[in-house]
């Protein structure tokens, strides 16, 4: 079918230049206007509602894993108290994307909260902010600031007390060195809820005119692990994939597993038997014990076929985990070689000879 | 005159031979005009990179194939300076920030808020953004990769990247949640066998089926490796029959002759001669993982069922210990001396116990 060519390709519209809401990527449009609009994370919602009619804000750290809402948090927050006009003079974000060694911030911080402008509460689009009389300083991905850069933001924070409220924005609260984390109000973020996550899901597919059926949004959520922005991302590249097609197709559960990376069930359930794990009740002690060679091969295969190893050894672990006839002792065993996996990858170890590693050991415990 | 595997590389999206379904979404991406950040990712020589570029001809046209490509010098914060290949066209860029070694992410910082804060320039592109691809995306260091984070949220108006891995294991959540993760598998055996013969066809010959097969069985699902081969092979027997010798690399040669140095013969004499080899490897510039795994993967072929699952565990350790560490030839000596224990030992039917 190499010579297949849609009708879509030929006529190319002109080039369109306008900035059009519509080619926004939904992460971006959805991204909650209020702190209203943050779905789950109750919690800190209920607090932070409280700040908005006392003005009065306490130096704040997010936690939480990625896409559960935190940079939308306080960047709504920031907007709800100061209006889209005060907005640029008493709000500075610095991120990992900025360079941000000691003197850096020091010295941004210095010339941000030297300048003390007049508040207007009144707003040009008519509304009304509270404008209380301090400047917000977002450090978002906290994380990934050195320890001295940190150790420095504690005199920073303090000489500039009256006039200032930092927000410290990370994904790993222990990265947060003990004196800041403790000068701040901490807010954890969780994972979110798969109710909270479906409404949100639904809400966006609603308003975007695409239909998505409840096996789909299931799929969505698990693939996405409480993450909502990638649930989102994935939600926008399907809908795109499956209405390109002429006639449109309906979003498929394969289609988004495809777009996450996720492995099929069946490439893991026959990988999974190679190393004699039955994932199918009906055939039992059949199978012949393939060696070492054939999990050798089997391995080769999931490489050629591009998995990542992490997602392998993920989905891998929860059928050894959630397996029926497997006993306590086989599970441990297992888990243990899966931690060190885990922990082989993330120090960038190879990944085919570690998910061969995985495998000739759980094969072991198994049999 | 350029290597078959340039002359005869697809330009479009549909003179792709494989992964339809692949081209039909990327062109769909294209045509949509809310292009995501992407990251494709796959084994070597699966056509990463030739997807990638003919996706970006199809949202820009053929002027991004004009392309120019300069030196760039960042200064880092200790004012070092280091140096980054640029390869660039009207629409785009493209980076290999893992030659800036450690200071990775002075060149993501720097370069991409360069890119990010300067508008599409040709009023006639056919999209507003610039698409900035990052190669090696899986080596770039974590604080490269947090640099990224934000970047790619707040410019997502003028500017889109496309990362291109071997692997997403080793990048971060965050950054894997901001894309559209694409996934190039190896081509399979028939899938080669059809590109390989389309490429003899344009070369002007006819590739004998079975000489395609031993070319595949080469490869390693390779295509690139395997159309080289071809070429090669073409170069010294014009007419293909009859058996075909397909030259392994020096270096693999090398590698196979360690192998049967440690099984022959286990003694520290044989470990220092095995350490010269090793040695000499590294200067050639050979990948200490490569070493390890090529080593490994000939041991085990020519030992007892009973202790492959040992040498291949060891392995599995030494080459994290040596990601980790600094010094490569501590680590694959160490395994050596362990494999050549585990062998000996087995041989011996001696109790291994006080080596664990
Ligand atoms: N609680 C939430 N309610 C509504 N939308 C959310 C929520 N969490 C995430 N999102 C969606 O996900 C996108 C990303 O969220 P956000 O940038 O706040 O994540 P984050 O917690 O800062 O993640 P990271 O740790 O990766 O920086 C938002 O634009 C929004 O569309
Ligand atoms: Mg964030």
């Amino acid at each position: 079918m190499s010579f297949f060519k849609p009708q879509a390709q030929t006529p190319k519209a002109p080039p369109k230049h306008a900035v059009d809401p519509e080619l926004q990527p939904w992460v971006e449009k959805y991204r909650p206007k209020t702190i209203d609009d943050v779905s789950a994370q109750e919690h800190t919602v209920a607090v932070l509602k409280k700040t908005l009619t006392s003005t009065n804000l306490p130096h704040m750290l997010f936690y939480g894993p990625p896409g559960t809402g935190k940079t939308s948090t306080i960047l709504a927050l920031a907007r709800q108290l100061f209006g889209p006009e005060n907005f640029r003079n008493r709000v500075l974000e610095l991120n990992a994307s900025d360079e941000r060694g000691i003197s850096i911030v020091r010295e941004k911080i210095k010339n941000f909260a030297r300048q003390t402008p007049r508040a207007q509460t009144v707003s040009s689009d008519g509304k009304e902010y509270p404008c209380p009389p301090y400047k917000i300083i977002i450090l978002d991905e906290a994380d990934s600031m050195t320890q001295d850069a940190q150790g420095a933001l504690r005199r920073i924070m303090e000489s500039y007390a009256r006039i200032t409220r930092f927000c410290l924005v990370c994904n790993y609260v222990t990265r947060i060195i003990e004196p800041l984390a403790s000068r701040c109000s901490k807010f954890r973020f969780t994972s979110l809820d798969n109710q909270s996550s479906s409404s949100r899901l639904m809400h966006i597919a609603t308003a975007e005119h695409i239909a998505v059926d409840p096996l789909v949004v299931e799929t969505l959520i698990s693939a996405s692990s409480g993450d909502l922005r990638r649930a989102i991302t994935y939600l926008q590249s399907a809908s795109r994939l499956s209405s390109s097609t002429s006639p449109p197709t309906p979003i498929t559960p394969r289609d988004v597993q495809e777009i996450a990376g996720v492995v099929p069930d069946d490439i893991i359930n026959d990988f999974a038997s190679v190393l004699g794990i039955d994932t199918d009740q009906a055939m039992s002690d059949t199978t012949p014990k393939p060696g070492f060679k054939g999990i050798r091969s089997a391995v080769k295969e999931i490489i050629r076929e591009g998995y990542s190893a992490s997602q392998v050894l993920s989905q891998l672990h929860d059928i050894v985990v959630l397996h029926p006839t497997l006993n306590a002792k086989q599970k441990s065993q297992c888990g243990l070689i899966f931690a060190e996996a885990d922990k082989a990858l993330c120090d960038g170890a190879d990944e085919e000879l570690w998910i061969l590693e995985v495998g000739l050991h759980v094969s072991k415990a198994v049999s | 005159m350029s290597l078959w595997v340039d002359q005869y590389r697809p330009r479009a999206l549909d003179d792709l031979h494989y992964h339809q379904g692949l081209s039909t979404c990327l062109k769909a991406l294209a045509a949509s005009g809310d292009f995501p950040h992407m990251l494709f990712y796959g084994p070597s020589g699966a056509g990463k990179k030739t997807r990638i570029t003919c996706t970006l001809r199809q949202l820009f046209g053929p002027g991004v194939e004009k392309l120019k490509i300069d030196q760039r010098v960042f200064l880092t914060p200790s004012r070092r300076k280091v140096e980054v290949n640029l390869v660039q066209s009207n629409f785009h860029i493209e980076i290999t920030p893992s030659e800036a070694g450690s200071y990775d992410r002075v060149v993501i910082q720097e370069l991409l808020k360069e890119i990010a804060q300067t508008q599409q320039v040709d009023l006639n592109a056919k999209q507003r953004f610039k698409v900035v691809i990052i190669n090696e995306a899986d080596s770039l260091s974590r604080d490269a990769q947090a640099a990224l984070r934000r970047t790619m949220e707040k410019y997502m108006s003028n500017m889109r990247i496309i990362l291109c891995a071997n692997s997403t294991s080793r990048l971060i959540a965050p950054i894997k949640s901001r894309c559209l993760l694409m996934r190039v598998a190896a081509p399979s055996r028939e899938e080669m066998q059809s590109v390989m013969q389309y490429v003899s066809k344009r070369a002007g010959f006819d590739l004998p089926p079975e000489a395609g097969d031993k070319i595949i069985d080469d490869s390693g699902g390779n295509l690139r490796k395997a159309i080289l081969v071809l070429e090669a092979l073409k170069m010294q027997s014009p007419d293909l029959s009859g058996p075909l010798a397909i030259a392994k690399p020096d270096w693999e040669t090398y590698c196979h002759k360690v192998a049967d140095m440690i099984i022959s013969e286990q003694s520290p004499a044989r470990v220092m001669e095995v350490r010269q080899k090793l040695y000499e490897l590294l200067s050639h510039c050979i990948p200490p993982t490569v070493i390890l795994k090529t080593i490994a993967e000939r041991v085990v072929d020519r030992v007892d069922e009973a202790i492959k699952t040992d040498i291949m565990h060891w392995a599995a350790i030494y080459e994290v210990r040596m990601r980790i560490g600094s010094k490569k030839i501590y680590h694959l000596e160490a395994w050596v001396v362990k494999v050549m224990s585990i062998y000996k030992h087995f041989f011996y039917d001696m109790d291994m116990s006080s080596f664990d």
